[in-house]
């Protein structure tokens, strides 16, 4: 009965930790079907969360804060595709120098608008923070082990953005498999060359996926700092968008797969956080540091032994230009 | 479209980076703006506080010490055809091997036996920090990106456990260790030049700046003026064609990595030996990122990595003059001008390069290649 | 796309289907196309001939919008095109085959077909039309291809038919192909040749880029003919010969047969035997193989190009190791000891790559580094554990002057010689170690034909001065014009083996699909 419980807030935890995983590997789905490597998700994630609850603080309204978020991402977007597309720059460097300049500049705007040593206001006031919704009866039902409880804490009781997420991957799934968009998406990571000599812009494509990735990575910071925090933190995307990006590729760019390997990561997580502290039989109480640096490790486990079989879209990471 | 815009070689190795810079240091001023302040005011506090003293420039050369390391790490691994963002973690797990040769022998052995006990120390702990990452890449081309950065996370969690139950000074809140011996302190640069009968203001700049150098100019001879290197530049323009000259790309790669790791984990020889005498949290403080954009900027070759590695020093020593005289401006601010040089100087490189070439074909030498 | 006024051209004759007025353009320094001007009539296949780099790619990729010219203009049907993208082309009713098919590999070929013409936002209505009107297409034009099949896992020739749908899916009037036989044996050739004559009878219109006279010959009413970016002849088809074609392609007279005593092969320097080699999936591109290269004689491999002779030619120089079988060499097993390239150099085994670019040399190099790769270990290269800078500089110098490479600079980046200077300096590079046995694949691809020549000399003397040479080519010319002893490859095997004197092109052609020959090994 205790292990039950347990069992089932753990796994509402997970659902919690994917959120933010699952919003960003699927962003980072779009842009790399298209043939743009997206390392850039951990800096527009970054760029959202801060816009988002620095919006949010200033107006009181959590959807002011998504769309600041979701247009700070976009514009980040932008500048990655401006610099990968247009200016068929390299597609790391474009990425890790937005990453790195958000991870400034987060702090310094928060210093100079705020005054708070690099953090936002803590988000308190009514409709700042995107709070759980409690479904009909879900109070009464989780009185009950099963399956009340199960509807209480695992189908009740998130707040909006991971009922969105969830929505996503189906969502996402269709665009990509059944409609136009998602064929020629799909065309253009193989082989650009044919999209273009089919008639269809290439550079138009890829800027539509990349304005989508800063779209739902807007989503996913929006989500870290006034759904799963109150406020902006320094650093506080702490390698989730990375962490996506390998989830993605666990997931072989596919949404179902990448729910999974979102889900994997988010559980390790959820898991580890329950035992910290715990006694554990044999290896004893585990160290703080080594739960936080188990999604980590697992990534570069899971690396090591699954993305040999991966196969990425071919043309990834190539900048597309016309042959003389 | 003139695809390819050809520019004589001064422009593409001096001016281009130059023009690239100044864009991102005017974007960098409208940030600046952004925060309320003057732009005019925080360049004149930054070069002041950069150039503008004996105590500046000592700091500038000591901050680019550690850029020349790191940067020089990514450049190996660049010429290999490899993207190094792991400077950060092997800076962080090479400076600990330094560190702990530093507190063995630091009160029980000559400096002249510390020295190249913690350069060793320094770089195998580099090395071995970048050979999971450089081995999986070899084995089955898994993305050394996601691995280095990995690396970096891991690298902290360990190094933050190492320093709060391990090596942290008994009775002490902060996670440091103790104190180095003074044997293990790197001669700085005031106290050499007094023996000389030099004056200079006392500043961290030390002898590994000489190490820095030194290890640029080793880089050079490896990478352009040895068979090894030769392999390595094949194996990173084109892996097909150096397995067909016999050249054995996993190797290469390995072997990059390793040497690449090392230089980032001579990083502590500057900032633990040289100037903070113990070992503490976070000491490469984003220098493995800074040394991106350093190898960026430098065009991957040493002249040009000694050259910008001093200008993001004096960046980072002017910057924290800036953030003493403007309340609204911290230190945050110097990363993102980092940021913004790494993407016009690497990703946005083309912006300028085709307008540049544009001029330089019109008021340039004649044009005259015109048949076929 | 914009439509003006209708041509002036005299009233009687019908406005030609496609023609082109001064079309000029430039890439920075290089003038690709001067004042190019033709027409081609409706209901006609007319080719368009030239060497590599005269042109013809640049030309046609204007036509179909890839590229958009600095002036001149575009008329369809006497009317005036603007053709600024493929999407104007198409609609202007103009179709390409291009000569790297442009297709997207994990697509089916009904999901291929389709690609910018889906008919609606959702897929589903799209592919049930598609579907309908393909399989009409299929039985109009004996076109049939497996809609439903990944595109992958088609062979190259029905891989090209899907191609020719695409095009004819989007109703082009207009058909250019560029170079679609390279692909194909010539009995796929011939298949091809009559459903492009089948298009033209139904009034459509071809134009053929090519650079092999013989299907000039074969198929076309009328001939272009390109030399440098310009114009330099066009004439009916019939009131030609190949030779004066060739003439005004390099603009001088051309030996079109290389000439050559009869081999006196010596002993046997070369062997292998039952050799097998699986790509990185594990499918067995090579099965099986046996043969012997004796000193003094060229063996040629013909075969359409993806029959195993890449990889058997990689497992030969040690870039891909085989899963079972024998290589000896000097009295080594080259696969029992596991030698790789570097080791089966110093045995006396030189390889000149079929695909320059890609496994040849570095392009950003200069020519002095790419002259001394693969070699870069040998004593001359270094002194006291460093590159011997100025020993390396001057070698190349020698092996330039020796092989007529231009310009002679040792420190130009080797990506600004042209294709025939940069094999010429391959070549030098692996005919300099003095080799024993001398891998060559695709000897003159993307060489001019002056430098053809050049080359084809060059082999020949190293033949007769007692080296064994093993030539890879698609080309049924080459071989032809090279070998003594010529081994027919398809599906991974040797179908046949043939001295040059009994080989004819048809008996060649017909083992090359597949039939086996007598005397097969």
């Amino acid at each position: 009965m205790e292990l039950y419980t347990l069992i089932v807030l753990t796994l509402a935890a997970t659902m919690r930790v994917a959120t933010p995983l699952l919003l960003a590997a699927i962003a980072g789905m779009f842009s790399e079907r298209s043939g743009v490597v997206d390392l850039g998700l951990e800096g527009k994630m970054l760029g959202a969360a801060f816009a988002a609850a620095a919006v949010s603080a200033a107006t009181g309204s959590a959807w002011a804060g998504l769309g600041a978020g979701i247009g700070v991402s976009v514009l980040l977007a932008l500048v990655i595709a401006f610099a990968t597309v247009t200016q068929r720059g390299n597609q790391v460097v474009a990425a890790m120098a937005v990453n790195i300049m958000v991870a400034g500049l987060g702090p310094t705007l928060a210093l100079a608008w705020f005054n708070l040593g690099g953090q936002t206001p803590q988000l308190d006031g009514p409709g700042q923070r995107f709070t759980a919704l409690v479904w009909p009866g879900a109070d009464a039902a989780g009185q009950h082990p099963f399956p009340g409880l199960l509807y209480a804490q695992l189908l009740s009781g998130h707040n909006l953005l991971v009922y969105v997420a969830a929505a996503l991957v189906p969502l996402s799934a269709w665009v990509l498999f059944r409609t136009r968009f998602g064929l020629r998406l799909r065309a253009v990571g193989e082989n650009p060359s044919a999209v273009d000599t089919a008639g269809i812009s290439v550079t138009g494509l890829r800027y539509q996926a990349i304005v989508i990735s800063g779209v739902l990575c807007g989503v996913a910071g929006t989500y870290l700092s006034t759904a799963a925090s109150a406020g902006f933190t320094r650093d506080m995307t702490a390698g989730k968008g990375y962490l996506a990006l390998a989830a993605l590729i666990f997931g072989k760019w596919k949404p179902y797969p990448t729910l999974g390997a979102c889900l994997l990561f988010a559980f390790t997580d959820a898991l580890a956080s329950r035992l910290q502290g715990v006694d554990l039989p044999v290896v004893g109480v585990i160290p703080v540091q080594a739960i936080l640096a188990l999604p980590y490790v697992l990534t570069v486990l899971l690396l090591a032994g699954f993305v040999g079989k991966a196969v990425a879209p071919a043309a990834i990471g190539v900048p597309y230009a016309k042959e003389k | 479209m003139s695809a390819a815009g050809k520019l004589p070689r001064w422009a593409e190795l001096a001016l281009l980076p130059l023009i690239n810079l100044v864009v991102a240091l005017l974007l960098s001023g409208v940030v600046v703006r952004l925060l309320g302040e003057s732009p005019w005011t925080a360049f004149k506090l930054l070069a002041s506080g950069a150039i503008g003293s004996q105590e500046g420039i000592g700091y500038t050369l000591y901050y680019a010490t550690n850029f020349m390391f790191t940067g020089l790490a990514v450049a190996v691994a660049y010429h290999a055809g490899l993207f190094n963002i792991g400077g950060e973690g092997q800076a962080y797990i090479g400076g600990l091997g330094s560190g702990l040769v530093a507190l063995w022998l630091g009160d029980r052995a000559p400096f002249l036996v510390v020295l190249p006990l913690a350069i060793l120390a320094g770089a195998a702990f580099g090395a071995a920090w970048a050979l999971i990452p450089a081995w999986l890449q070899a084995r089955c081309g898994s993305h050394i990106v996601i691995t280095t950065i990995m690396f970096n996370f891991i690298a902290a969690s360990l190094m933050t456990y190492l320093l709060v139950n391990v090596l942290i000074k008994p009775g002490q809140q902060s996670p440091e260790s103790r104190e180095f011996g003074a044997n293990a302190f790197m001669p700085a640069a005031h106290e050499v030049l007094a023996r000389v009968g030099v004056t200079f203001t006392a500043s961290p700049l030390n002898l590994a700046f000489v190490l820095a150098v030194a290890a640029a100019a080793l880089v050079w001879v490896l990478v352009w003026r040895t068979r090894w290197g030769y392999a390595l530049r094949v194996a990173g323009q084109n892996q097909a064609a150096a397995v067909y000259a016999g050249i054995s790309p996993p190797r290469i790669i390995v072997q990059a990595m390793l040497l690449s790791g090392a230089l980032a984990g001579c990083l502590g020889l500057n900032e633990l030996l040289g100037s903070q005498h113990r070992i503490l949290i976070d000491f490469p403080g984003g220098a493995g990122f800074v040394g991106i954009a350093v190898a960026l900027m430098g065009r991957n070759h040493p002249v040009g990595i000694f050259a910008s590695a001093v200008l993001f020093g004096a960046l980072a020593q002017g910057g924290s003059q800036l953030s003493f005289d403007l309340p609204k401006i911290n230190r945050d601010m110097v990363v993102v001008i980092q940021g913004l040089v790494i993407l016009f100087c690497g990703a946005l490189e083309n912006v300028f390069r085709a307008p540049l070439a544009g001029l330089f074909s019109r008021f340039g030498p004649a044009d005259a290649k015109d048949a076929g | 796309m914009s439509v003006e006024r209708p041509s002036p051209t005299p009233s009687a004759a019908p406005a030609p289907s496609l023609e082109l007025r001064a079309i000029d353009k430039r890439f920075g320094s290089v003038h690709a196309n001067r004042a190019i001007s033709f027409s081609v009539a409706r209901g006609s296949v007319h080719g368009l001939v030239g060497e590599n780099g005269a042109g013809k790619s640049t030309l046609m990729n204007i036509v179909y919008g890839f590229h958009r010219a600095d002036s001149g203009e575009i008329w369809v049907n006497g009317r005036r095109v603007d053709v600024g993208s493929p999407q104007d082309a198409i609609a202007a009713g103009i179709g390409m085959v291009h000569q790297h098919f442009m297709l997207v590999e994990n697509f089916t070929v009904l999901e291929n077909v389709i690609l910018g013409v889906e008919g609606g936002r959702l897929l589903a209505g799209g592919l049930a039309r598609a579907r309908t009107e393909l399989e009409k297409l299929a039985r109009d034009y004996a076109l049939d291809v497996p809609l439903d099949t990944v595109v992958s896992e088609l062979p190259v020739g029905l891989q090209q038919r899907v191609e020719i749908l695409k095009a004819l899916y989007r109703r082009a009037e207009i058909l250019i192909l560029d170079e679609p036989t390279a692909v194909l044996t010539p009995q796929e050739a011939d298949a091809l040749f009559q459903m492009l004559r089948r298009l033209r009878d139904e009034g459509k219109s071809v134009v053929l880029v090519t650079h092999k006279l013989r299907e000039i010959m074969a198929i076309t009413d009328r001939v272009t003919v390109m030399r440098q970016g310009a114009v330099v002849g066009e004439v009916a088809t019939a009131t030609t010969s190949p030779r004066e074609l060739a003439e005004k392609m390099v603009g001088r007279a051309v030996l079109l047969r290389v000439e050559k005593t009869p081999a006196h092969p010596g002993e046997t320097l070369l062997a292998v035997r039952d050799l097998e080699v699986r790509d990185r999936l594990g499918v067995v591109r090579v099965k099986g193989v046996s043969f012997a290269v004796r000193a003094g004689e060229i063996v040629g491999i013909a075969g359409v190009s993806g029959n195993g002779q890449s990889e058997l030619l990689e497992a030969l120089a040690g870039i891909r190791f085989p899963t079972r079988g024998s290589i000896m060499l000097q009295q080594h097993d080259l696969v029992r000891e596991h030698l790789g390239p570097r080791e089966r150099r110093a045995l006396g085994l030189a390889h000149v790559p079929e695909d320059r670019l890609r496994l040849g040399v570095v392009a950003s190099f200069s020519a002095e580094d790419n002259a001394i790769l693969g070699y870069h270990d040998r004593a001359d290269c270094n002194r006291g554990g460093l590159l011997n800078r100025a020993a390396i500089r001057t070698a190349c110098a020698g092996k330039m002057a020796a092989h007529d490479v231009r310009p002679p600079l040792p420190g130009l980046r080797l990506s600004a010689f042209s294709g025939g200077n940069q094999q010429k300096l391959v070549l030098a590079r692996e005919i300099d170690v003095d080799p024993r046995v001398l891998l060559i694949g695709q000897p003159t691809r993307g060489v001019d034909i002056g430098a053809i020549e050049f080359i084809h000399r060059k082999l020949i003397a190293l033949r007769d001065a007692g080296k064994a040479l093993l030539i890879v080519s698609v080309e049924l010319d080459e071989i032809l014009g090279l070998a003594d002893r010529i081994l027919v490859m398809n599906g991974g095997e040797i179908v046949g083996e043939v001295a040059r004197e009994q080989a004819t092109e048809e008996t060649l052609g017909l083992m090359m699909a597949g039939v086996k020959g007598e005397g097969a090994a």
